[in-house]
């Protein structure tokens, strides 16, 4: 347990240990095969009395760390809970903490030109952090495409070719033909749903993170039923690229501006609008779409790089 | 109100655009275009420092139309200017030392996003550092963790997926924590922002009764960003990101991640919570304990490490053990030495990093200390530039460790409390000497010939560019710390008004 311990703490514990060695694949003749599965079942007997051998001397480390998993969580609990008892009762009349609150419920409609609250309160009181979250959600799909998109040092052997992998008869799986009827009938009102949610978030729940979504889901949908091929004919690599890219920008050179004319105390000439109607809200319903198309992009991205490696044809 | 201030908002948003741009660009322009742009961030963020010497006193700045407590806010001292062209002057370094191997331990369609994420994290380090309020923190904070992992996984063997999973874990597990901190602040005080919650925080430490949830809330903040910093208990992470990760990403991480995360957690108290009221928490105490456990801890495994890179990076989580000892000392000067020693690490360490592979490049790629064996003789350069750093690291003067180790035995006797001083002396000491043993070492073994063919590495002479600048640095911090003294105390009276 000791030398286990020790292991632990250095970083030095591999889980995956042995497993992940690649194995060879080639045709062999029976007598071959004959000895070959003689080996391999010796080879199974040993590993698992090694395996035996191992799990003895594990065994201490794993009742100590799971003791000790237990005792910090329950600890972390009863902590938890005493802080929560000790909060603030929900509801109650306290000048101080509503004070910010306050304005956003009272004079948010006027001020930002947005009848959905939290909408006004996101996208233009504390336009900041938002920009910074549709931020977050890119650095996320940059990251996925380093780890998922097949290049030449994370292909599994040297079999697979690096075109024959990206070749989408490879993965099709589109002749499902109940997939296809119910797509058929069932994506335009998706679609027109997402964009619905997408176009008012500045005047109900809603927006663009949303609306997005949904939106993300119906090309999901939309590349199981009907393949990648179809959905490549418009979305490759490049052009969702160049949606990321415009709409990222955009939101940062627009809210850039709104910083800029605030903070220097200039006129910054983005109408408002009357509340409720489509076109209000200022800034709100461009900005949604621009995170709306990045939501969108970014969760076919995901699912097209798990599914395949790649987002579409270069 | 003058043009400059709006600099930092042009840094914040300028790194936000360059990395969705570096994401179009090919590997080589975005490389081009990243050193371009940092260099231009780098005269901004001078100008910034100028401005707020000049005229004495912080600025803020509001993000939009909306003031203080219903809008975002970002703010400039002399302290945030100096920490962000630190940072700015070491990431460019890292770039500059470290394309090379990036070129060869990446795939060629990668490098490009490899920039957009270096450009992404330097905003978020940008934001970090500039912010007024504790949500933005949270979110850039967010954007800084993907980004770290992004960098450490970009290399693609083995070993650097299983540190990216861990590392991801466990920053996660930080990141909770944190936002768990806020929303129990934002519960407790109703603002987000720095200044209004301060005032908030003022009048609820009066009542007795709320005094325990407030340490709660704090406490769970401060574990959140130790994890993510790697204090102590939390520091076995740390061998494996640093040690596997391409060099320009382990200098990264080292010597700027951690760091923003420790000045972020030391903007919460100088401007969320106050330093009067922490002072009556028991935490200050608990960091104190825990960074000495640190250096000790971390230096004894370093000395077990049987691999340079593992060593050097076991060696951090010591040196992030003397930061977290000075805010637990407290008082100006225990200030004042943690954010120096910021400094001081995140210049020595990122050189090491740098000059590590260099090392093994000409010891058949290999980084245990048995290939190392005269890799100082075949590649002189990288060989001083290593000493350099190791004799920083141990604190021999004229360089920046040593500075920084004197400025936390004078905050030790500054801080009127013997228990505290013997032990902090006592942790110097010992720590010290471990540095010593495993560092000396190190640079006897790079300097001992061995049986092989001394085959000199012909390197052109571009590559020490940037570690001449980090020695430079390393160099000015240490004859003058004055200087950079004088600088951070201005700073922290910045703070407090």
């Amino acid at each position: 347990m000791k030398e286990w311990l020790k292991r632990f703490f250095a970083g030095d514990l591999d889980p995956l240990e042995g497993l992940a060695d690649g194995a060879e694949e080639r045709d062999s003749t029976r007598e071959e095969l004959k000895i070959q599965r003689k080996e391999f079942r010796e080879e199974v007997y040993r590993r698992a009395y090694m395996r035996s051998l191992d799990e003895t001397r594990q065994k201490g480390f794993y009742a100590f760390y799971s003791a000790i998993a237990v005792i910090s969580c329950v600890l972390l609990i009863g902590v938890l809970l005493f802080t929560v008892a000790n909060l603030p009762e929900y509801g109650e009349e306290n000048p101080r903490t509503v004070e910010v609150v306050e304005r956003y419920v009272e004079k948010g409609v006027e001020e930002t030109g947005a009848v959905n609250i939290v909408a006004g309160m996101i996208l233009d009181y504390r336009a900041f952090d938002t920009l910074g979250e549709s931020h977050v959600l890119f650095t996320a799909l940059v990251c996925v495409m380093i780890l998922l998109r097949i290049d030449k040092k994370n292909m599994r052997t040297d079999m697979e070719d690096y075109y024959t992998i990206r070749d989408d008869v490879y993965f099709d799986i589109s002749g499902d033909s109940i997939m296809r009827r119910v797509g058929s009938v069932i994506l335009p009102c998706i679609i027109l749903f997402g964009v619905y949610i997408l176009l008012n978030g500045q005047n109900g729940p809603g927006g663009g993170f949303s609306g997005g979504a949904i939106m993300g889901a119906a090309l999901i949908i939309f590349s199981t039923a009907f393949g990648f091929k179809a959905v490549d004919r418009i979305l490759t690599t490049k052009v969702l690229m160049i949606i990321t890219f415009v709409s990222l920008s955009f939101y940062s050179f627009a809210k850039g501006y709104v910083f800029f004319t605030g903070a220097n105390g200039l006129e910054n000439h983005i109408p408002k609008g009357t509340p409720g109607a489509i076109l209000s809200g200022g800034l709100i319903l461009p900005l949604d779409i621009a995170v709306g198309l990045v939501v969108a992009c970014t969760m076919y991205g995901f699912y097209s790089l798990f599914k395949r490696g790649s987002i579409g044809h270069d | 109100m003058d043009f400059i201030t709006n600099f930092p908002l042009f840094t914040i948003m300028l790194s936000l655009f360059s990395g969705v741009l570096c994401y179009m660009l090919k590997g080589k322009a975005a490389r081009r275009y990243t050193i371009f742009y940092e260099l231009l961030l780098i005269v901004l963020v001078s100008c910034v420092l100028v401005y707020t010497l000049r005229t004495g006193e912080a600025f803020t700045y509001v993000m939009g139309e909306f003031p203080a407590p219903w809008g975002n806010e970002i703010r400039a001292g002399v302290l945030e200017a100096l920490l962000a062209l630190a940072f700015l002057v070491i990431m460019l370094c890292a770039v500059f030392a470290g394309y090379r191997f990036v070129d060869t331990d990446l795939d060629e369609s990668k490098v490009n996003l490899y920039y957009s994420l270096l450009n992404l994290m330097t905003a978020a380090l940008m934001a970090l550092v500039w912010t007024n309020d504790l949500f933005t923190g949270y979110v850039f904070l967010e954007i800084l963790t993907l980004t770290s992992c992004g960098i450490l996984i970009v290399r693609e063997i083995g070993r650097t997926t299983l540190a990216a999973v861990r590392y991801m874990i466990l920053n996660l597990l930080g990141s909770g924590l944190f936002l768990l901190g806020v929303v129990l602040l934002y519960d407790l005080t109703g603002h987000l922002l720095m200044v209004p919650m301060h005032e908030a925080v003022a009048e609820l430490a009066a009542d007795p009764a709320v005094m325990p949830v407030l340490t709660m809330a704090v406490g769970i903040l401060t574990i959140g960003l130790a994890i993510k910093s790697g204090l102590f208990p939390f520091h076995y992470w740390m061998p494996d990101t640093y040690g596997w990760a391409t060099p320009s990403s382990a200098a990264i991480l080292s010597s700027l991640v951690s760091k923003a995360y420790i000045f972020l957690l030391f903007k919460t108290y100088a401007r969320a919570i106050g330093f009067s009221v922490i002072g009556k928490m028991p935490i200050r105490n608990i960091l104190l304990v825990l960074g000495i456990g640190g250096m000790v801890v971390g230096s004894m495994q370093a000395i077990r490490a049987n691999n340079i890179n593992r060593m050097v990076a076991l060696s951090s989580a010591a040196q992030i053990g003397y930061i977290y000892m000075g805010i637990g000392l407290g008082g100006t000067s225990g200030y004042t030495a943690a954010i120096f020693h910021i400094l001081a690490h995140a210049l020595t360490k990122s050189l090491l990093f740098l000059t590590t592979p260099r090392l093994a490049e000409v010891s058949g790629d290999d980084l245990s200390f048995k290939a190392l064996q005269g890799s100082g003789i075949r590649n002189r350069d990288a060989g001083v530039f290593f000493t350099i750093g190791a004799l920083s690291m141990i604190g021999i003067p004229i360089f920046a460790g040593f500075a920084s180790k004197l400025q936390f035995g004078l905050a030790a006797v500054e801080s009127r409390s013997s228990l505290k001083l013997i032990l902090v002396m006592l942790a110097l000491a010992v720590s010290s000497m471990l540095n010593a043993i495993y560092f000396i070492r190190t640079i006897i073994r790079i300097y001992a010939r061995d049986g092989r063919d001394m085959q000199r590495a012909h390197h052109r002479a571009g590559y020490n560019i940037p570690m001449l600048v980090l020695v430079g640095a390393n160099v000015f911090l240490g004859l003058f710390s004055w200087v950079i003294i004088d600088l951070i105390h201005k700073g922290l009276n910045m703070f407090a008004a």
